[in-house]
């Protein structure tokens, strides 16, 4: 995972040489989404979404079943028309514009390929409505099977198939009329793990090669991780986030966000001492102090939550030095995963907490069984601390 | 695309099958699978096959007057020990030579045929607006499209005539707004015939439509949409060629009872209308020559089952 987020963001710094465009001033957003809200009767299923996409981005909509990013996705489409709000595609307002007219075509989560047409004939169906003549059509289509690597199954139908051959179909099919933006409804949603690996590099490497604007949408905070420039967040219909994948996960702006992506440990105080660029918490979840170091808009004595990752925290037998961020408990449960160990300790004011250890070493690495009494600590700046 | 589920006794031993499986103890036991299937088996054997083969029989005898009023096909002389084989193919001979029976058959065909197509133009719009409904809706619409079938069909032909005769009840209305001056003659005309037969065997068209509509996935018709493809091209390449499996089952539902139709014309058609159900009937009761009359009905099947066949085997060529 780490790997491949180095790689999408470096495709991004070298196809735009400096800032990616979201961060630099005055960037003009492909995709403008403007206050849209969609309600279907008294059930407000998008609420006030705003965000702004831009070129060559591979933006992903992350959230949960009724999250309202599918309906969202929708109406990017077409399929839906937001109740109020405005969509933007390259300066250009899409209300009221059917499907069949714009310039976005979209990979259905169930492929939704023509059963009775073959391959070829599914990945030709978009160029032969635009009025391509069949020479082009072929030439075309037989090069998007190339790309996708299905150049010998032309003459199939989807039903002979296997998972991944129709997920290549449908992503072809959605490409070949080269679309300024492509939606992607869990694209890797029916695949198995391996193949998604696969297929996400390969996602990933078309988007580069092709130079599509992508927006997907998933539930998988895996995926999102892997494939996304950025990732909006969204929770009952309100987009909660707006990030990149490292600072979504490094810097969530919300409990719902932090507990959303990845494990989090979360520990409720009270602001002791707010300064400019720390904060002082006592917690009696943790039993003793805890010390940030990034300034928050608060009150004093304001009620808060402070996230640990897993993976940020020490575990050791002996007291460290420190006296913030220290916190003492006994190991109730642990599992050895190969490439890490997972511990669960409990403290002693009944809060367990969630710690990883990866297992750099073969041997020297000190390992802790059942019941053992054990010291967790984490430095000012591994954790975040939540207002809302 | 299961194209095999078309035929009726294929999607009866389907749908006895399926109900079967929910009873998991007989599942996996080979005799509950015999026990099943041997049902609608026995049911053809009894009803169909062995019917057949009696008017088969009789087809190949010649007329006489006597009782039964056709020749016994063998006489066995047990004394001298000698079988005498009597048949004749003259009753099959002579529907190709006398032009009546040709007539009658193509007539037929041709009737069927055309009320088959409006059947279709009807019933597709219908079993498509069902399919897309409310799911709830969904049900009383079927039975709405079912109910005619709670009064017997005699009594509805009969009420054809009624509302159909010079001074019946849509002569009065279309005389009443002064759309015409004169009654118009509906009855014994064509028209009548087709507008019988239409009407008699939509439901037939619009069940297996609506089979195969409503297990159509929207989200096709939203991808071809998607792609560029204006409605009435996603209805084209999409719908239309998904429903195939349904067109092919509503149509031979609806051709194949309308070809040996007998009540309709009888009824609602012309003196001069010519069917071959009517044919068939007279032969019967007017001429009282059975073996002719077994001869027409032999050629009658024989001629609608032919296409069935071809269709049958297309089909399984494609699945294949």
């Amino acid at each position: 995972m780490a790997l491949s987020q180095v790689k999408s963001q470096e495709s991004v710094m070298t196809s735009t040489k400096e800032l990616p465009l979201w961060k630099q001033d005055g960037a003009v957003p492909f995709l403008r989404i403007e206050g849209v809200t969609k309600k279907f009767g008294e059930f407000t299923a998008v609420d006030n979404v705003s965000l702004d996409i831009y070129e060559n981005e591979l933006f992903c909509l992350l959230g949960g079943s009724g999250s309202g990013k599918s309906t969202l996705l929708r109406m990017l489409a077409g399929f839906e028309e937001p109740t109020s709000g405005r969509i933007l595609i390259d300066g250009v307002d899409m209300a009221g514009m059917e499907p069949w007219k714009r310039p976005v075509n979209m990979m259905f989560q169930s492929y939704a390929l023509f059963p009775h047409l073959n391959v070829f004939e599914n990945i030709a169906f978009g160029l032969k409505r635009e009025g391509v003549n069949k020479k082009e059509v072929k030439e075309r289509v037989m090069k998007m099977l190339d790309l996708v690597q299905l150049s010998h199954l032309a003459k199939r139908k989807p039903n002979q198939l296997s998972g991944g051959q129709r997920q290549r179909v449908a992503l072809a099919r959605s490409l070949i009329k080269r679309p300024k933006l492509l939606l992607l409804d869990e694209p890797l949603g029916a695949l198995d793990k391996k193949l998604r690996e696969e297929t996400q590099f390969e996602l990933m490497n078309i988007q580069e090669e092709l130079g599509v604007t992508f927006v997907v949408v998933t539930h998988d905070q895996e995926e999102a991780m892997t494939l996304a420039t950025r990732i909006g967040v969204m929770n009952n219909g309100v987009v909660v986030q707006t990030d990149e994948p490292h600072d979504v996960y490094e810097y969530p702006n919300s409990k719902f966000v932090a507990e959303f992506i990845g494990s989090v440990n979360m520990f409720e105080g009270r602001v002791i001492e707010d300064e400019v660029d720390s904060v002082t918490i006592a917690s009696k979840e943790a039993g003793c102090q805890l010390f940030v170091n990034h300034g928050i808009n608060c009150s004093p004595d304001q009620k808060v939550n402070v996230a640990v990752r897993p993976e940020k925290i020490r575990i050791t037998s002996e007291k460290p030095a420190q006296t913030a961020n220290c916190v003492y408990g006994y190991v109730e449960d642990y599992a050895y995963m190969g490439n890490m160990s997972v511990y669960k300790v409990r403290l002693y004011s009944g809060k367990e907490v969630r710690v990883t250890q990866p297992n750099a070493n073969r041997k020297s690495m000190e390992r802790f069984t059942w019941d053992q009494e054990v010291y967790l600590s984490w430095d000012e700046e591994s954790s975040v601390v939540l207002t809302s | 695309m299961n194209m095999r589920a078309l035929s009726l006794p294929d999607s009866l031993v389907e749908t006895l099958s399926r109900l079967t499986m929910r009873f998991n103890f007989l599942k996996g036991i080979k005799f509950g699978r015999a026990a099943v299937i041997s049902v609608p088996t026995f049911w053809l054997a009894l009803f169909f096959f062995i019917p057949f083969v009696v008017v088969f029989k009789i087809s190949l005898a010649e007329s006489e007057i006597a009782i039964p009023p056709y020749s016994s096909l063998w006489e066995w002389d047990a004394e001298e020990f000698y079988l005498e084989i009597k048949l004749t193919l003259g009753n099959y001979l002579y529907i190709f030579e006398d032009a009546l029976y040709v007539e009658a058959y193509w007539s037929s065909a041709k009737i069927a045929a055309v009320s088959t197509l409006i059947a279709l133009l009807v019933g597709f719009p219908m079993a498509y607006l069902i399919a897309r409904s409310d799911p709830n809706k969904r049900t009383l619409l079927l039975a709405l499209v079912v109910l005619p079938f709670w009064t017997s069909f005699l009594l509805r032909v009969y009420a054809w005539m009624g509302l159909l005769k010079k001074n019946g009840v849509v002569n009065e209305i279309l005389m009443g707004l002064g759309i015409t001056d004169s009654p118009i003659q509906m009855i014994q005309t064509d028209f009548a015939v087709y507008l019988g037969i239409v009407y008699t065997y939509l439901p037939f068209m619009i069940l297996p439509l609506y089979t195969a509509l409503e297990k159509l996935d929207g989200t096709l018709l939203e991808a071809a949409e998607d792609l560029g493809a204006k409605p009435y091209q996603t209805f084209f390449l999409v719908t239309l060629p998904l429903a195939i499996p349904g067109i092919i089952a509503g149509c031979l539902l609806v051709f194949i009872p309308a070809v040996g139709e007998f009540v309709i014309p009888a009824l609602l058609g012309a003196s001069d209308t010519l069917m071959i159900g009517r044919v068939l009937w007279d032969e019967f009761f007017l001429n009282r020559d059975w073996p002719m009359a077994s001869a027409v009905a032999i050629v009658m099947l024989v001629i609608l089952v032919l296409p069935i066949m071809l269709v049958r085997r297309n089909q399984d060529k494609e699945t294949v």
